[in-house]
């Protein structure tokens, strides 16, 4: 039930905002601070999401496999290596931890 | 002209390759986190901004409740508002198609219109069309296989599936940290986010750190 509310919620949200830009009139979105703040929220909320899915579990902050693979991702970033090897990498590093453990 | 719009779709379609196969990713990360296969594949139909659908299966897979994972999608959707505002004018169209731009206004679907401003609004036009199309298409599709992929897998950890997510993340925020002050940002969320996480119920740590965001965002730099 509950992951129906996240699927539905987020869904209709979402497209809401989407929505909104197109069909709401601009000075609604004038304020200057507003559009700093909406610029940064992805970075802050992106930044929190890698490290509560790297470092957490529940509510406790945890070194484990997960952190082997993030570090890959991270050294895969700095060598800008595409996307996809990004990911791949980071789940290859992640699951041999797992396996030699 | 023809050269031009050429081009245009071009850059459309490398774009919309590149970001949809990493669709996949989502597929995986939904199922992992415990969305069936139909659900996880309703986001990237109707939700469709990947940054968003990524945070909402990340806030349950991290044993957040439902609100919490929706209001990290949610907060993380408002900046398509202000893509809309942008590329309304551009596509300068009326009912029904101007809800499908709407639709289709997301990161790559922007980017690409805005950059191939000095190709003209034609261009532009083309480009924002093209992109949102095979991003949709592609996105959706590998996000079913992703997600098929994943239910046949079994345990996440043990295919490293766990580590992809957070990858994931890094990789989606890698790109916007073009400066030293976003970076900082970027440095200091996370820190706040580790402090608030034993304080606060599971999940919730992630949409507390909004105050960064806030707080750096609040005067002029």
């Amino acid at each position: 039930m509950n992951d129906w509310i996240v699927v539905g919620a987020t869904s209709a949200l979402c497209l809401a905002i989407k929505l909104l830009g197109h069909f709401a009139p601009e000075r609604w979105f004038a304020h200057p601070r507003l559009q700093r703040v909406n610029s940064l929220i992805p970075i802050s909320l992106l930044s929190a999401l890698v490290v509560s899915e790297a470092f957490v579990v529940k509510t406790r902050v945890v070194i484990d496999h997960r952190a082997a693979g993030v570090a890959v991702a991270f050294a895969a970033l700095l060598a800008k290596l595409p996307f996809p090897v990004v990911v791949v990498s980071a789940a290859l590093t992640s699951a041999l931890v797992v396996h030699v453990h | 002209m023809a050269l031009h719009v050429t081009a245009t779709r071009r850059d459309a379609l490398s774009v919309g390759v590149t970001v949809g196969t990493y669709g996949v990713a989502f597929g995986a990360a939904g199922v992992a986190a415990g969305f069936s296969v139909l659900q996880t594949c309703l986001f990237s139909l109707i939700t469709f901004t990947g940054a968003s659908q990524f945070a909402a299966v990340g806030v349950v897979a991290a044993g957040g409740g439902p609100w919490g994972a929706v209001s990290a999608a949610t907060l993380l959707g408002t900046r398509n508002a202000l893509y809309g505002l942008q590329v309304a004018p551009l596509l300068a169209q009326r009912s029904w198609r101007r809800v499908l731009g709407a639709h289709l206004t997301i990161d790559e679907s922007t980017g690409v219109a805005l950059a191939q401003g000095p190709r003209g609004v034609a261009a532009m036009r083309e480009g924002f069309w093209w992109t949102g199309v095979s991003v949709y298409v592609l996105w959706n599709l590998f996000t079913l296989a992703g997600a098929l992929g994943a239910r046949t897998l079994g345990n996440p950890a043990s295919w490293g599936l766990d580590a992809a997510v957070p990858a994931a993340f890094l990789g989606l925020v890698w790109p916007r940290l073009s400066d030293h002050f976003l970076r900082v940002v970027c440095v200091v969320s996370m820190i706040f986010a580790l402090l608030v996480t034993s304080l606060l119920p599971a999940g919730a740590g992630i949409i507390a750190t909004v105050v960064v965001a806030l707080a750096a965002g609040w005067r002029e730099r």
